[in-house]
């Protein structure tokens, strides 16, 4: 594509200018910041907390000896990751057609570093956000099981991070400027964060829906973390971590690539 | 004087609408050069050509001597762009903007500055760098763009209709902005535009685009002159327009008739002497004449000659005014 004067593909300012740009928008704006809190927050005291005074034993596959917002809490963490992760990539659209993007667009840096930049940036206040979400939970008297376990959190928070960041956006980049975007965001979204088994562990569904909540992502990422942030995991951490190792690597590497593609047509 | 930007035979078809179709010119190095057209004429699409984020179909385009499509990145390493629609980043302040735009073009700390306060003061915008854009007015707003557009020294600076929107003020001292930069900076620049005084005011040389074409090229004031030297518009209250017609074809002096809603647009040679010549002449025949009057060609006039019907202006202005509300709701 770029016989003469090619640029780097890893081409550190431009990275850093995009993370920063991200993360100045995302401190500035307090009002998002509190309404992407709000809702996992409302979960975790209205849903979570009531819920972990009644008996779990009824529920089939609920792990011993943790109560339900002991349960819930990582998944409420992985819905506020899949959320904000989303909508980092799917931002894209507006961004290049509104916003910084589309200038930096005509700038000769490589496309590759400018995505890897804002996405790092997303991916950057996603995890804060989830932080946030944790220390919530915390509060609430979630134990964590351990320093390790907690440090352990992070990785899969970046991994499942990285998987939806790419899967916003391929869908940004595949469906274009629509009308109906966000409701087939939403349409899309919601479903992956249902069944994911955030609410419920896997073993209470029936077959059927069993089997659509293995092909999820994100039952891995929440799966992860919760057995590292409190014990309980439906799988061994290493296959949810292989899963997901094996999936960011695709969805980001696609999503980029589509990302590249888009610039002229 | 050198040719920075050259056009040979440029077609670039969407799903098989031609939106640019076999264009080719040149523009000269430090010119303010303009294509002038009605909405959809492809003006935005050789536009963003010539900026590299649109491939062509066919056709050979040089920037600075290099080609669009495969010396890209030393294309962008020489243009500046301001963009149609707004896209600062509003949540930032004008110094970020231009300080992060800079950084995209790998300018070390100590440029930065330096360059920041330099076009600060070229767009007399000191003092209102460290307010968030969202708070700035729309005149601020787009001076910063044009700022942002030039913070790379850039040699061709492209402003896709950089006043649109913008009430008359603003607009006027927009105009004298990036006039005194084409003179201070030396840089080219490139405008395309829907609104003819703004062509007239700015440019050194106008092409006409109608249809993805290039109806003509030359400074406005040749445009101007190949009109007809004078224009007499003429309304008559009684008869029709056939008898008069025929009438005036046989006036030697009368060089073409056209028409503009109920009014007869006659390009004249000669100027007011013209006028009770006329008047007399029409009387001797029975018409009424209800409406006369004698003017100088305007580049209007020069685009109606040109494309044979008048700029489609309130049209393209509804589309426009759409497309901003989107954005706007976006943010």
């Amino acid at each position: 594509m770029q016989a003469v004067g090619v640029t780097k593909l890893i081409d550190p300012l431009p990275i850093y200018t995009m993370w920063l740009r991200q993360m100045k928008r995302f401190l500035r704006v307090k009002a998002r910041l509190a309404s992407s809190v709000l809702m996992p927050f409302l979960f975790l005291a209205f849903l979570g907390l009531p819920l972990s005074f009644m008996s779990t034993r009824e529920i089939p596959g609920m792990p011993e000896g943790i109560n339900f917002l002991d349960f819930l809490a990582p998944g409420i963490v992985g819905m506020t990751l899949l959320f904000a992760a989303t909508m980092s990539g799917a931002s894209v659209i507006w961004d290049k057609e509104f916003g910084f993007l589309k200038e930096v667009l005509v700038a000769p840096v490589n496309r590759f570093s400018i995505i890897l930049g804002r996405s790092l940036g997303g991916m950057t206040t996603a995890i804060i956000q989830a932080l946030i979400i944790v220390a919530i939970a915390v509060a609430m008297g979630v134990r964590i099981s351990s320093v390790s376990g907690f440090f352990l959190s992070i990785v899969f928070m970046i991994l499942t991070c990285a998987t939806f960041t790419g899967f916003g956006l391929i869908l940004a980049t595949k469906l274009g400027d629509t009308e109906g975007f966000m409701s087939i965001m939403n349409l899309i979204i919601m479903p992956i964060f249902f069944l994911s088994g955030a609410f419920f562990p896997l073993a209470a569904m029936p077959a059927g829906i069993r089997h659509i909540m293995y092909i999820d992502p994100l039952t891995y990422g929440v799966d992860g973390l919760r057995g590292s942030l409190v014990g309980g995991a439906a799988f061994p951490l290493w296959v949810d971590f292989v899963v997901l190792l094996v999936l960011s690597i695709a969805l980001a590497t696609l999503g980029a690539y589509f990302f590249s593609k888009m610039e002229a047509d | 004087m050198n040719n920075i930007i050259e056009i040979e035979n440029l077609v670039k078809e969407f799903d098989g609408f031609v939106a640019v179709d076999h264009i080719s010119l040149r523009v000269r190095e430090g010119e303010v050069f303009g294509f002038l057209g009605p909405n959809g004429a492809g003006k935005t699409t050789i536009t963003k050509i010539l900026c590299t984020i649109l491939n062509p179909t066919a056709g050979l385009v040089k920037v600075c001597g290099r080609d669009v499509t495969r010396e890209r990145n030393n294309v962008r390493r020489c243009i500046g762009i301001v963009f149609q629609d707004p896209c600062s980043d509003k949540f930032l302040t004008g110094r970020e903007n231009l300080d992060f735009h800079a950084r995209m073009y790998h300018m070390d700390r100590k440029t930065r500055e330096e360059r920041i306060a330099e076009v600060l003061d070229l767009l007399d915008l000191k003092g209102k760098e460290n307010i968030k854009v969202s708070d700035c007015s729309g005149g601020i707003q787009r001076r910063f763009e044009v700022a942002r557009g030039f913070m790379n020294h850039p040699k061709v600076l492209f402003l896709d209709e950089p006043t649109l929107g913008l009430d008359i003020q603003t607009r006027r001292s927009l105009w004298d902005y990036i006039r005194s930069l084409n003179e201070k900076e030396g840089a080219t620049m490139i405008l395309t535009t829907h609104y003819i005084e703004e062509a007239d005011y700015l440019c050194h040389r106008v092409a006409i685009i109608d249809h993805g074409k290039v109806v003509a090229v030359d400074t406005p004031e040749k445009l101007k002159r190949v009109v007809g030297f004078n224009l007499i518009s003429l309304q008559v209250a009684n008869k029709t327009d056939d008898g008069l017609t025929n009438l005036l074809n046989g006036l030697d002096w009368v060089k073409k008739i056209g028409r503009r809603n109920s009014l007869l647009e006659l390009s004249i040679e000669g100027k007011d002497e013209r006028m009770p010549e006329l008047v007399e002449l029409l009387a001797e025949h029975g018409f009424i004449i209800s409406s006369i009057d004698l003017h100088e060609p305007s580049l209007e006039d020069a685009f109606l000659y040109y494309t044979g019907r008048a700029i489609r202006e309130e049209e393209g202005d509804m589309k426009e005014l759409r497309k901003t509300r989107r954005a706007r709701r976006r943010k």
